[in-house]
């Protein structure tokens, strides 16, 4: 983590301080450290998502019953797109964590830090498009195809 | 004399060996620990996501006959209890960073990752003993 968060202050400590004075903020807003943000916030997310879904899953020790009523809610076409989402945030994670592990131990990872950022980006947008359509394909069509 | 004590600050300047360290060594192995578990929790979750919500119909075809037909299999059983036990303490460990970072008082960042251990202690021990115990013929209602 704080890897990735160093690759943003490149450019120097003296210019990162000039950075500083002017706009307020210590980081100089390089995408190295908004991608470091957004694997936080994915983490701390599926986190959370992890601590629930463990416990939904253990209903299958209760009664098949409850264990399909809750599973219900996974069909609702509000919570189908939280799971598109949720998908997406995990995708981020994982890709971003490569490229960590790349920064880490290749020795020109750090060089190529910024196009590998765009790159799992790319990857990320390629794999979402397909995974979102077969997602929602039955929730869209269930509420606006008419019920076939 | 004022210089000599300056001198004195640093204890043993030209000894040839540093002293042993005198905290463990658990932040680096955490650091490892990170490396390893995501890399393997990329096959475990991106796998996992793919079954559950992409493949054939996604999560409108889950329910418990599904997945007692996935448990029925050693190999299921195995990838799930790996995947919760390497991304529950991936995560935790995740958690315990971000607690460091951002709690300002020490009460808090105590409390705080007393909840996170407490919070994840019940998740490894319910979800083990879910996978352990599973009954497919447990009675419907």
């Amino acid at each position: 983590m704080s890897t990735t968060a160093s690759t943003a202050g490149e450019a120097g400590a003296s210019d990162r301080a000039g950075a500083s004075r002017r706009t307020g903020t210590f980081y100089r807003g390089d995408p190295g450290m908004w991608s470091w943000v957004l694997h936080r916030i994915t983490g701390v997310l599926t986190f959370f998502f992890l601590f629930v879904h463990v416990l939904d899953t253990a209903l299958v020790r209760v009664s098949p019953n409850a264990y399909d009523e809750v599973i219900e809610t996974y069909k609702n076409p509000v919570v189908n797109l939280l799971e598109v989402a949720l998908v997406g945030a995990v995708l981020y994670h994982a890709l971003n964590g490569i490229r960590v592990l790349l920064v880490d131990f290749w020795s020109r990872g750090t060089q190529f830090q910024r196009p590998m950022l765009w790159t799992i980006i790319g990857v990320w947008v390629l794999v979402m498009v397909p995974g979102t359509y077969f997602m929602l394909e039955r929730t869209v069509s269930e509420l606006f195809g008419g019920g076939n | 004399m004022t210089a000599q004590s300056e001198t004195l600050a640093l204890d043993k300047p030209r000894s040839p060996r540093r002293p042993a360290a005198r905290r463990s060594n658990f932040e680096l192995y955490s650091w490892v620990f990170m490396r390893i578990s995501g890399l393997a929790l990329v096959v475990l979750v991106l796998g996992h996501l793919f079954i559950m919500n992409i493949l054939d119909g996604g999560v409108h075809r889950l329910n418990f006959a599904f997945v007692a037909g996935r448990w029925a299999s050693p190999f299921w059983q195995f990838w799930d209890l790996a995947m919760l036990w390497l991304a529950q303490l991936h995560g935790g460990n995740g958690l315990r960073t971000i607690i460091d970072d951002y709690a300002r008082r020490d009460s808090t960042r105590f409390w705080l990752k007393m909840l996170l251990y407490v919070s994840m202690v019940l998740i490894l021990f319910v979800g083990t003993l879910v996978i352990f115990t599973f009954d497919p013929d447990i009675p419907a209602s």
